[in-house]
């Protein structure tokens, strides 16, 4: 049997993030294993967008702070932690809508992407999300569903180790959700480890091997996910008393 | 986003039929057949006019460099361009150098404040970094006002060297191919910027600076180099100034048509290419020249003015952009 703490991708210890005197995130420790599948799930407001901020390197933490493949992130710009192999998505899409969906793709390969950015590697990338189709598009072209897969083709052209997933498959149909979530596996199977910060439930609980819990900045709960989702505190927190 | 004012152009994708070699080989050929057109015209009022044209394209593609490729709106053209002028009179009157190493000097000056502009500024976003770079162009100005090694208000006067360069049969056509060649070299270069990794860095934090650095570019860094090459090419734009009259004075220098010539001419040709600011700055500073010994320089800004609101309105994607939609 491996060593478990070899196996640790991601550490979040004490993580802690106010605005003004709004307090959004408060002491949340998580680890990651490489290769899981986590949901991170709570209600409106619970801090799971500012965690995948403060992760993503968008926002500073004010307290504790992440380790990643062992290293410290503290310090580390956006850019660098991307390059580390740490990439997310938006919970809207925020495609470069000056650029075609080709050239969307060129950006993380050229910057911080690990092959050269080639027009085959950045095919191969929107192949992956069955875009290539569309390369050459703009993506005020693109459909919601196809924005999303856009999005997360960018995301893994830096073929990273962990892909945070803020809120894929919010607006879709339930085809669509299914579509992203095959695309989730399949990414997952090709050694991806991968968070996904969502409201569906059904494909939270279908992807997810483990679930976290947030509610008011807090980690209230951490586990299987049918266990999590029948917890009290969980209960409330989605449903109140 | 940036919170850039400019309307984000989409940009065609990167150009297969002409490599960068060949794109400064053919900008240098033009450079060559535009000289001697001009030689053929041999008319002192032609040479000042292409002159007058020619350092607009400059400052209009410096301009586009931080403006237009990573929507990032400068206000202080006219304080890179007057740097370049001040540096020509500095250096002139200091080493006693001619026109080309002033040149050369003025773009490490303008460089230097371009990138120190870029470090103070570039934390700031939209119209707070517009307003920053206005203030830039009063401070300098009041500097130079006060510097009286260069004249301070009331100017300084440049002689023009009585033996002419090489074989031209002025030194206003000397000047004016100084600045076909500039010209040529400030294309060349931003369509190299534009097709290379960098452009495509500048295009992705212009559309949206959060997910260009969640893809990896380091928007700060990137910018730094934007401003940085948009400010040595300003001044190199103006470098050649105080040899075009013989006479610079910083009302003029830092003039308010500088500032305004250096952003509309951009936007009135495209943004999003390097041929955009090329175009714009033919147009529209040929019409003011026109307009000039036709009408009155008065009328200068007023064209300006309107063909910008025509624009704006009509063409939000220049003339570029027209052509682009019209295929």
């Amino acid at each position: 049997m491996s060593n478990l703490k070899d196996d640790i991708v991601l550490r979040a210890e004490g993580v802690g993030k106010r605005f003004g005197g709004f307090t959004a995130l408060s002491g949340v420790n998580l680890e990651v294993r490489a290769g899981e599948r986590l949901g991170l799930i709570g209600p409106n407001g619970s801090g799971k967008s500012t965690f995948t901020n403060c992760l993503a390197g968008a926002f500073p933490s004010h307290d504790g702070g992440f380790t990643f493949k062992g290293r410290k992130l503290a310090g580390l710009k956006a850019h660098e932690r991307a390059r580390q192999g740490l990439a997310r998505t938006f919970q809207l899409p925020r495609p470069f809508r000056g650029l075609s969906v080709i050239d969307n793709i060129r950006v993380p390969l050229a910057y911080a992407g690990r092959d050269a950015a080639t027009d085959e590697r950045a095919m191969e990338c929107l192949e992956s999300v069955e875009l290539a189709g569309k390369a050459n598009r703009m993506p005020k072209e693109l459909t919601q569903v196809e924005l999303r897969r856009l999005e997360l083709a960018r995301a893994t052209a830096l073929q990273p180790e962990l892909l945070i997933v803020d809120e894929a498959m919010a607006g879709l149909s339930h085809t669509e959700v299914d579509q992203i979530l095959a695309l989730l596996f399949r990414l997952n199977a090709g050694g991806t480890t991968i968070i996904m910060i969502e409201h569906v439930m059904r494909a939270v609980t279908e992807f997810s091997q483990r679930l976290a819990v947030l509610v008011a900045g807090k980690k209230v709960a951490d586990g299987e996910p049918r266990a999590v989702l029948s917890m009290p505190e969980v209960e409330e927190a989605y449903l109140g008393r | 986003m940036s919170d850039a004012t400019l309307p984000a152009m989409p940009v065609s994708p990167a150009s297969r039929w002409m490599g960068h070699g060949s794109f400064w080989l053919a900008a240098a050929v033009a450079a060559l057949l535009v000289i001697l057109a001009l030689r053929g015209f041999g008319s002192e009022y032609a040479y000042f006019a292409a002159t007058f044209v020619l350092q607009y394209v400059v400052l209009a593609t410096a301009w586009n460099i931080l403006g237009g490729y990573a929507g990032y709106v400068n206000f202080g053209a006219a304080a890179f361009f007057a740097a370049g002028a001040y540096t020509t009179v500095a250096i002139g009157k200091a080493l006693g150098l001619g026109l080309l190493p002033c040149i050369a000097f003025a773009a490490l000056v303008g460089g230097a404040l371009g990138l120190g502009t870029g470090i103070l500024t570039l934390r700031l976003r939209g119209a707070y970094f517009a307003i920053a770079t206005l203030c830039l162009s009063v401070v300098l100005q009041t500097i130079v006002v006060n510097w009286d090694y260069v004249g301070g208000s009331r100017g300084a006067y440049v002689i023009r060297p009585r033996e002419v360069p090489w074989l031209f049969d002025s030194y206003s056509g000397f000047l004016c191919a100084v600045m076909v060649v500039l010209a040529a070299a400030a294309v060349a270069l931003a369509r190299t910027i534009e097709k290379s990794r960098l452009g495509l860095g500048l295009a992705a934090l212009r559309d949206d600076e959060a997910a260009a650095e969640a893809a990896g570019v380091p928007t700060l860094r990137l910018k730094l180099v934007a401003t940085t090459i948009s400010g040595a090419m300003m001044a190199v734009a103006g470098a050649p100034l105080p040899y075009l009259g013989s006479y610079v004075e910083p009302n003029s220098a830092f003039g308010l048509a500088y500032a305004v010539n250096a952003i509309a001419m951009p936007l009135i040709g495209g943004t999003a290419s390097w041929a955009g600011p090329l175009i714009g700055a033919v147009l529209l500073a040929s019409l003011q020249q026109a307009a000039t010994v036709t009408i009155s320089s008065a009328a200068n800004l007023m064209i300006v003015g309107v063909v910008l609101v025509v624009f704006v309105c009509a063409a939000p994607h220049g003339i570029i952009g027209l052509f682009r939609r019209s295929r």
